[in-house]
């Protein structure tokens, strides 16, 4: 019976003329369509496995133990490695973590817990957004005004402000996306007990956010140790260790901070435009090191990431 | 859910000693005097943080601009339409690197958006999936427990590997640029020059950096960006409209060209100018391939320079002067960057607003 009214219109169209066939244009064209976007598609992919496969080709033949332990070469001189700017990188992001983390977490804690309808809190979430998109030259002209200027030399904490600026906006939305998720019966069962606003947060919310808010601050530390252009005019080069006295891969006094820096971003620069084969090898050793960090750290995040999904 | 219940009760028994251990009359209290004034501490605390993320906006602005003054006061308008960059002679003009700037990251743009737009396509319409289920479906694996999840899986990889394209690093994709493509299109550059040289986009040879391989580095470093966004403004797009498309007998492209792609025309728009404002303030590309020089020119085999490249190779040798000119080159850049990035948020905005109705 049913079969009778759905027919009964159908009847009337030609039904070969709805199915799938190349012969008619309507079906070629966006079979030709479909093909064409998928071919776009992998032609955008090719760069990235043609860099992969770059970097573990040149990278890999160049890499040693000493690419982690020497220092720099000179112009004509064999051999060498980036130990100091491996270093370097560490301890620049890491002061970049300690200076972002806290100002992220606090102010996403104040926008979702404590104001999330104030004024403060959608000024900062529209200060978040503009961060996002600030360039990250600008972070470094910054550093540059307010470090550089001021202390009067290159120097490791005065990269590490121009990174903390561009770590702030990931760690704070992330944070603010994680803390949101938290099912509000849990605040308000701690809430009943008599626990002030301050033990729901730090024994509620922010334990049970936590794995989203470590997301957040490892994608940041992620990207951050990927940036250049922050870092070329405020911590600069240095063809150095950190430290004059052994072990020279630690930084042990404050006047061992504040000077120029090397970075593992910088020297993959600096060596990009060298005439020599040995540095240009050595570039893309650095270049592959990089490339781990940033990797497994990024994905590391990912990873925690999905365990975090469902709280 | 009874999951989460049960949690505060094993799981968090280290961190709520007060709540939960001992009788029943400890479990809840009124907080101490003491607890009182820390919680209002840390609201504070927290506060003061919130304003701080604030004015840091502000304070960005102001530190750059108090250095920009005296150059802004000596060059005032002409900084921007003159076109020589002497530092010995304290001359100091900016428009090479703002054509510069407009015509790589247009043209960056450009090519990014359409590949973008074709990967963010191909990942919400399961174009992949459909075609490997239909090759499972041939081979009679489609159901199988393990073969049948390969089109799924796939689709995983592919939306992975997108997104690794945003986390190479940018100094990589430059290194990648100068020994790969720039060898890679000299060729390609000749032949066009020697063939059409006539053409004013042709009109003088690549030699080694130039603006094309700088813009192609810059179309893959926006190009995450725009895929990104746009794949979730198809991805709102109401299913019932879909739906109503493929029922009245609509082919996949009729679909999208039609229906999908109008429908998420404002969010695929807002898209693309969150992407050229990242095309405008990418630094390293450009300062490794654009090759640095002030000219002014059509072609794309051109060196040139951009605002951002400027700062980058400037900025470490300069002196007391020059680094004011820089600064006032920066809060143009600022000045750009932040009106591009504003519009593109207010346009992503009324995008999500005007698909309310139709859900």
């Amino acid at each position: 019976m049913a079969g009778a009214h759905i027919n009964q219109p159908v009847a009337e169209i030609d039904i070969e003329e709805l199915r799938f066939s190349l012969r008619r244009p309507r079906s070629l064209f966006s079979y030709g369509m479909s093909l064409l976007t998928g071919a776009a598609t992998v032609a955008a992919l090719l760069p990235l496995l043609s860099v992969l496969y770059l970097l573990a080709k040149k990278g890999l033949q160049g890499i040693s133990l000493a690419t982690f332990t020497e220092l720099p070469p000179a112009a004509m001189a064999p051999g060498g490695g980036v130990g100091n700017a491996i270093v370097g990188t560490v301890v620049i992001v890491f002061l970049a973590t300690l200076i972002s983390v806290p100002i992220g977490i606090l102010a996403a804690i104040f926008i979702t817990e404590f104001g999330p309808e104030t004024r403060v809190a959608s000024a900062v979430r529209f200060a978040a957004k503009v961060l996002t998109g600030l360039p990250s030259i600008l972070a470094g002209v910054f550093a540059f005004a307010v470090v550089v200027a001021v202390t009067g030399g290159f120097s490791a904490p005065a990269g590490a402000i121009a990174l903390a600026l561009l770590m702030l906006p990931t760690i704070l939305l992330t944070a603010e996306e994680a803390i949101k998720r938290v099912p509000p019966r849990m605040r308000e069962a701690a809430v009943g007990m008599g626990a002030t606003p301050t033990q729901v947060v730090s024994q509620v919310v922010v334990p049970t956010a936590l794995s989203g808010i470590l997301t957040g601050v490892m994608l940041a530390v992620a990207r951050a140790a990927g940036e250049t252009a922050p870092l070329l005019f405020t911590s600069l080069f240095s063809n150095f260790w950190i430290s004059r006295t052994s072990p020279q891969f630690l930084p042990k006094t404050l006047s061992d901070l504040m000077k120029p820096t090397a970075s593992l971003a910088v020297i993959i620069y600096n060596f990009s435009g060298s005439p020599f084969e040995n540095q240009i090898a050595l570039a893309w050793s650095a270049a592959l090191i990089l490339v781990l960090i940033v990797l497994v750290v990024n994905v590391g995040g990912q990873i925690v990431a999905s365990r975090s999904s469902n709280p | 859910m009874s999951s989460a219940a049960a949690k505060p009760s094993s799981g968090r028994k280290a961190t709520l000693p007060l709540m939960f251990a001992g009788s029943a009359s400890d479990i809840s209290r009124p907080p101490t005097a003491g607890e009182m004034v820390s919680d209002r501490l840390f609201r504070r605390t927290t506060m003061i943080f919130a304003w701080v993320s604030v004015l840091l906006v502000f304070f960005i602005v102001f530190s750059i601009a108090r250095v920009a003054t005296p150059a802004i006061r000596n060059y005032g308008s002409a900084f921007l339409t003159t076109t020589v960059w002497d530092a010995n002679r304290q001359r100091f003009g900016i428009l090479p690197a703002i054509v510069g700037t407009m015509y790589s990251s247009v043209l960056g743009l450009m090519i990014a958006t359409v590949f973008g737009l074709a990967i963010a396509l191909f990942l919400s319409e399961g174009f992949l999936c459909s075609a490997l289920d239909l090759v499972m479906a041939r081979l009679g694996l489609d159901q199988h427990p393990f073969w049948g999840t390969i089109p799924n899986r796939v689709e995983d990889v592919l939306k992975l590997t997108v997104e690794l394209l945003a986390a190479i690093p940018s100094v990589v994709y430059g290194l990648w640029g100068i020994f790969v493509i720039i060898p890679l299109i000299r060729p390609i550059c000749d032949w066009f020059h020697s063939h059409l040289g006539w053409i004013p986009f042709f009109g003088t040879p690549l030699s080694g950096p130039g603006l094309l391989p700088a813009a192609l580095v810059l179309a893959i470093m926006v190009l995450p960006t725009i895929s990104a966004i746009s794949r979730d403004a198809l991805a709102a797009v109401p299913p019932k409209m879909r739906e109503a498309a493929f029922g009245i007998g609509a082919t996949r492209w009729e679909a999208i060209l039609a229906i999908f792609i109008p429908t998420a025309a404002t969010g695929i728009f807002g898209a693309i100018i969150l992407g050229f404002g990242r095309a405008l303030g990418e630094t390293m590309a450009l300062a490794m391939l654009a090759g640095n020089a002030n000219v002014i020119s059509w072609s794309l085999f051109s060196p040139a320079n951009t605002l951002a490249a400027l700062l980058a190779n400037k900025f470490p040798e300069a002196d007391t002067i020059e680094v004011g000119a820089l600064m006032y080159a920066a809060l143009i850049l600022l000045g750009i960057t932040l009106l591009v990035n504003v519009v593109g948020t207010l346009i992503l905005q009324r995008a999500d607003a005007s698909l309310q109705g139709l859900r």
